[in-house]
């Protein structure tokens, strides 16, 4: 055929389904998606005045550049990592649970109260008032979660913006103990709580090596690895994982299949819930020390992109929560030495989302253009 | 190719050397088509023949990667459908184009330019009764499109494409949904389109429609031209085999086989559809072991709400259902399941796979609670694996492992699969609907086959069906449903298809035979 | 509660209304094209603090008002381009823009806080406004009330009775029909993704120039999620969506005066009362939805790719 043939004069995007994706892609694709998103970010960055290059610097060594660095990395990660794997399950089964961040200062208010009423009341063993902290906050956590759990399970209400909500609403209610019900007297005029008796504090790893004497790293960390094991196997492994993955990639075909799905929801949503809480009770037992405003600066948000960015995979939210830690770390360093907002923090998980969600459509489709 | 003589000035519509290709496969592999003005032109071919989609490159949707297009002898680029309604090309697809939450004259307008801004709504309801009128289309130009019958549906698709001065209309497999007599009224009003210098293009793969309405016909195999014949000069049996590739067996071997003892009793369901309105009005039947009994029905009469109902996915407002002389009317669909009941469901990707899941995954869909592929919580995949493998091979479905995604089978043997994994329980029912719908003649064979043995095997069927002529040739009995009713009950060998027919349209069984012993 | 408070509490529902049907109808808009943007909080919070800053800098707060909208249209544009052109996730690209959105805002309003800027104060209408009554519980708006008042009507007209609306119907319940018709499903959903997040960003601009005039960071105090909430109370209509905004506008009121009438409740407990009045309103109006099976536009969140089902 010598003539043109008439599809060639449509300038058309199309986009065809890949079959399979050569492997190299799924490394390429969200290295490349970084790369633009930090590269965006200098671009916000400079307008600010401040070279971009030493920026990043700055904040890459703050984060990973020492051992100091590293530890406050893990620090801020544990909370990530309980919080995100919480999500992760809930979007398995694509339940947009959005309240994490509620679900974490709820598991939070309930230790504080283990923690400062219970265990001095009740004389209890120092382990003892730890497993109950755990418990506890799990408890609320899972409450918490199991409200838009509910709504959506038997009344089919949006769980996004129930649960997003709920973050408000706990909120407030924790601040209301902080500021009020629960304020240390001797708390010089800060609105927190007493401090926890140093016997209930969540132990320090001192045993990690390469990590400087007196690092923050703390218990929650095995909680956490703990906890990614445990998800991974269940739903992997179990009737009940394999009722969550089916009911969250067609409902409808589980429906036929007899699975409990109702059921399913509001269980995943209390586990979510918990695990989030697990996350507020490790942050004010190991880091805080004592309910206090700002204990989470968005953990439960951070969270959201640290399940989405890890695929959901268990033992991938764990190494995505270590990145992101160092990116709040990062985000505290900078504003200290390049007084930058730390809400640069915020734009660039943003941005790094934006650009992996944009990159995510070349390892799914093939796309040509004509 | 045998190419019947055509006046160059006759020519409506030409199409040369067309090639499109999907991932995978040449859909149209240099294809040239030919219809002229005034004629009903029959394009056969089976499922994934490629007519369907060289008629969406007709109508502008496909853009193909070769080939060019003449309407009228002036060679066109169509860039969108709107290109080509431009051109006078219009078409009814299979699954219509129209939206349901809008209304009929809404659906009419949708994508017109004029008027630019303001809806006028009351003028094209005046030139849609006034084209309804001329071309004696009956429809409600107010009614919402979710309110209306297929039939109903179907017409408003027509008058949209006539509205648009369609001078060519392309109907894909458009008797599908209709019942034998609406078949006839559909006929007729296409005769008098073409009367009036319509050019009629006519997908389907049935024979008996293309004999009888076509004036010439082109015959595609798997994306090739095989055949362009008049409609006069050929039989049934050489337009098969032109369509097939070999003679085709137009019975189906069906062992006779003594129906056994009650399986299923379905006494006076009643259910609501997704709307909340009736859509089960007291609807009774038994199903035997050995025996196949055949739900004819046009779709959208209950069809669904019947076999979700049976499977304990839908609630029953009033009645009850016996398995096996147990009451299980409220049983849920778990216990539906182990009670040994088998789902061929409607959608085969909505409802019957999980398309990101492996073969492994989904063919234990409904048997992962039991032993030995669970034990207490834990499920034992070694055990699935070879499970699946086994099955694999016993069922002929065709991928690479068990590891695949079930997105990347065929229709064909994503049904295989689907059966596998439902008949591997032995089941004592097996409620299957629409089990061959859009599969090729191979595959239709093969599920049909499996179904037959499963009825000498000793299940019980319940065949629910749209294709009548699929309903008769497995059948032992056949219902007709109208409207949430039975509307009466035929044995397969005096079945009649007028009598079904009539019934389908809302005939009542015991009218009938009283016209019929008056008429005698 | 004599008359006095109760005008006061009517007249602040209608003031706290105005920025949340802005966005509510916004969404309505996108939602409707099949869009779900759960961006809006992202976008009032950019609306807000770049119309506040232009403002500022220009000493003209129209010109604020149109330079928040065009931030929240900008805004909007980002989840445009990842879900209609690049078929992204419409929840996670949503969340991305509200905590990008939220992020950005605070980094360049970080010179802004506690500043004095131009605000849109209340028409005095000669007469009318000194009216008993009357005078403070209808003509004793600022412009930008008035005008979210007249966009209810302008909207509903628009999806009902015009062509370019009953496209945009359509390419919500169906794209493959709207698309089969000759309608671009693609330039439909950027249309209106757009003309939501430029609505968001005028409901942003009318929080920092007019309801609760200055800047202050995380000040959209999630209305961005109510709005959210709020289309789906609408049934996706905008008469509805300015009932539900004058119900949030009415908690918001109440929670402000409840002191005035002399209820001592806990601020803490105040605070929750929008969030968990946003909740009640949501599951009453899922109920009614069940009921009435009045669905959501049938496309929504689902990215539509020519010729895959």
């Amino acid at each position: 055929m010598n003539q043109p043939s008439f599809s060639e004069r449509l300038p058309r995007i199309s986009f065809e389904r890949r079959l399979t994706a050569p492997w190299w892609l799924a490394w390429v694709i969200p290295i490349a998606s970084v790369t633009l998103a930090l590269l965006t970010g200098a671009l916000i960055i400079a307008s600010q005045g401040v070279n971009p290059w030493e920026a990043y610097k700055a904040m890459f060594m703050g984060a990973f550049g020492s051992g100091f660095g590293m530890a406050e990395t893990l620090v801020k990660a544990i909370p990530l990592m309980l919080a995100g794997l919480g999500v992760s399950i809930a979007f398995r089964m694509k339940l947009w649970n959005i309240g994490a961040e509620g679900q974490l200062w709820m598991g939070a208010w309930a230790a504080a109260g283990v923690g400062l009423y219970l265990y001095p009341a009740w004389h209890l063993p120092p382990w003892l008032a730890i497993t109950l902290m755990m418990l506890a906050a799990m408890l609320a956590g899972g409450l918490w979660g199991a409200i838009p759990g509910l709504l959506k399970g038997v009344l089919q209400v949006n769980e996004i913006i129930t649960s997003l909500m709920l973050n408000y609403v706990a909120i407030s209610w924790v601040l209301y103990f902080v500021d009020i019900l629960w304020r240390d007297p001797g708390g010089l005029g800060f609105p927190n709580t007493a401090l926890l008796d140093r016997a209930i504090w969540l132990p320090k790893l001192t045993w990690i090596p390469f990590l400087p004497p007196g690092n923050r790293v703390h218990f929650g960390l095995i909680i956490a690895i703990v906890a990614a094991v445990i998800l991974w196997f269940l739903l992997n492994r179990t009737k009940w994982g394999y009722e969550v993955r089916v009911i969250g990639e067609n409902p409808e075909a589980a429906r036929h299949a007899g699975m409990p799905i109702v059921r399913n929801i509001i269980l995943v949503m209390i586990v979510s819930g918990a695990l989030a809480g697990l996350a507020g009770m490790a942050e004010m037992s190991g880091v805080a020390h004592r309910l206090q405003r700002g204990l989470s600066p968005g953990y439960g948000y951070t969270a959201i992109i640290v399940a989405w960015l890890a695929k959901l995979n268990p033992f991938g939210v764990l190494l995505v929560a270590v990145l992101f830690g160092g990116l709040l770390v990062a985000g505290d360093q900078i504003q200290l030495t390049m007084n930058l907002p730390r809400s640069i923090s915020d734009i660039l998980q943003g941005l790094i989302l934006f650009f992996v969600l944009g990159g995510e459509i070349f390892s799914r489709y093939r796309i040509r253009i004509r | 190719m045998t190419e019947s003589n055509v006046q160059q000035s006759d020519i409506a519509v030409e199409m040369r050397d067309i090639v499109k290709r999907f991932p995978g496969v040449i859909a149209n592999d240099h294809v040239t088509f030919i219809a002229k003005r005034g004629e009903i032109h029959a394009l056969l071919g089976e499922n994934g023949a490629g007519k369907s989609t060289l008629m969406n490159v007709l109508a502008g949707l496909y853009a193909p990667e070769e080939g060019e297009i003449f309407i009228n002898g002036r060679k066109m680029t169509f860039h969108s459908p709107r290109d080509a309604i431009e051109a006078g090309v219009g078409m009814v697809h299979q699954h219509f184009r129209l939206v349901p939450t809008l209304t009929v004259v809404e659906n009419v307008v949708l994508g017109l330019d004029e008027p630019r801004f303001k809806l006028n709504l009351e003028e094209a309801t005046q030139k849609i009764e006034a084209l309804a009128e001329q071309y004696g289309l009956k429809i409600t130009p107010d009614a919402f499109i979710w309110q209306l019958s297929v039939g109903e549906q179907q017409r408003v698709e027509i008058i949209k494409a006539l509205y648009r001065g369609a001078q060519i209309l392309i109907l894909d497999e458009p008797t599908a949904v209709l019942t034998p007599q609406e078949t006839v009224e559909l006929f007729s009003t296409l005769r008098s389109m073409a009367a009036k210098g319509h050019t009629i293009i006519f997908i389907s793969h049935k024979l008996d429609e293309v004999t009888a309405i076509s004036d010439r016909v082109t015959v595609l195999r798997a994306g090739k031209v095989v055949a362009v014949v008049e409609a006069k000069d050929v039989t049934k049996e050489k337009l098969a085999e032109l369509m097939v590739g070999r003679p085709v067996i137009f019975r189906l071997e069906k062992p006779e086989v003594a129906p056994g003892q009650e399986v299923l009793r379905a006494e006076d369901l009643h259910a609501l559809n997704n709307k909340g309105l009736p859509a089960l009005k007291g609807v009774s039947f038994t199903v035997r072991a050995h025996e196949i009994v055949g739900v004819a029905g046009v779709s959208g009469n209950g069809q669904a709400e019947l076999s979700e109902a049976l499977y304990g996915l839908r609630p029953l407002q009033k009645g009850k259902i016996y398995l096996n002389g147990q009451n299980i009317t409220k049983a849920p669909t778990r216990e539906i399941i182990r009670q040994g009941v088998a789902q061929v469901p409607e959608d085969r990707h909505k409802e019957g796979s999980i398309g990101d899941m492996d073969l492994a995954e989904n063919l234990i869909l409904k048997n992962y609670r039991q032993p030995p592929i669970s034990r207490g919580p834990v499920i034992s995949w070694k055990y699935v694996f070879d499970f699946a493998k086994t099955l694999i091979r016993r069922f002929d479905v065709k991928a690479p492992g068990i590891h695949t995604r079930a997105r990347l089978l065929s229709g064909g043997n994503l049904q295989k699969l689907i059966l596998a994994r439902e008949l591997s329980s032995d089941p004592a029912l097996i409620i299957a609907m629409h089990p061959t719908q859009g599969l090729d003649v191979g595959a239709t064979e093969s599920v049909r086959e499996l179904l037959l043995q499963e009825r000498s095997k000793g299940a019980a069927i319940l065949l629910i069906s749209e294709d009548l002529d699929e309903v008769m040739q497995l059948s032992d009995r056949i219902l007709v449903i109208y409207e949430g009713e039975i509307m009466g009950e035929v044995p397969a060998d005096r079945a009649d298809r007028n009598e079904i027919g009539l019934m389908m349209a809302g005939a009542r069984q015991e009218t009938l035979n009283h016209h019929e012993t008056v008429a005698a | 509660m004599n008359t006095a408070v109760l005008i006061t509490i009517l007249a602040t529902s209608v003031a706290a209304g105005a920025p949340v049907i802005y966005a509510t109808v916004g969404e309505i808009f996108a939602e409707r094209s099949g869009i779900l943007n759960l961006g809006v909080e992202g976008m009032m919070l950019m609306g807000a603090v770049t119309g506040f800053i232009v403002a500022v800098k220009t000493g003209n707060p129209w010109a604020g008002v149109m330079a928040g909208m065009l931030a929240g249209g900008l805004l909007s544009l980002i989840h445009a381009f990842l879900t209609i052109t690049l078929h992204a996730d419409q929840v996670v690209s949503g969340l991305a823009l509200t905590i990008f959105g939220a992020g950005l805002s605070s980094f360049v309003g970080q010179n802004y806080v506690g500043v004095q800027g131009p605000q849109f104060a209340p028409i005095h209408i000669p007469v009318l406004t000194d009216l008993p009554v009357l005078g403070p519980l209808l003509f004793n708006y600022d412009v930008l009330v008035y005008l979210s008042i007249l966009l209810v009507p302008l909207a509903a007209y628009f999806i009902h009775h015009t062509r370019p609306g009953l496209h945009l119907r359509a390419v919500g319940e169906d794209p493959t029909t709207a698309d089969v018709m000759g309608v671009s499903v693609a330039r439909t959903r950027y249309i209106y993704t757009f003309v939501g997040g430029l609505l968001a960003g005028l409901g942003g601009a009318a929080l920092s120039l007019a309801y609760t005039p200055g800047w202050t960071e995380g000040m959209s105090g999630g209305r961005g999620w109510i709005a959210i909430a709020l289309v789906i109370f609408a049934f996706w209509e905008p008469w509805r969506a300015m009932v539900g905004a004058y119900l949030f506008g009415g908690v918001q009121a109440l929670q402000f005066n409840l002191q005035a009438v002399g209820i001592t409740i806990p601020t803490y407990y105040l605070n929750m009362l929008p969030y968990l009045f946003t909740i009640l309103v949501l599951v009453f109006a899922t109920g009614e939805r069940m009921k009435r099976h009045l669905g959501a536009p049938a496309a929504l969140g689902i990215p539509y790719i020519r010729g895959e089902r």
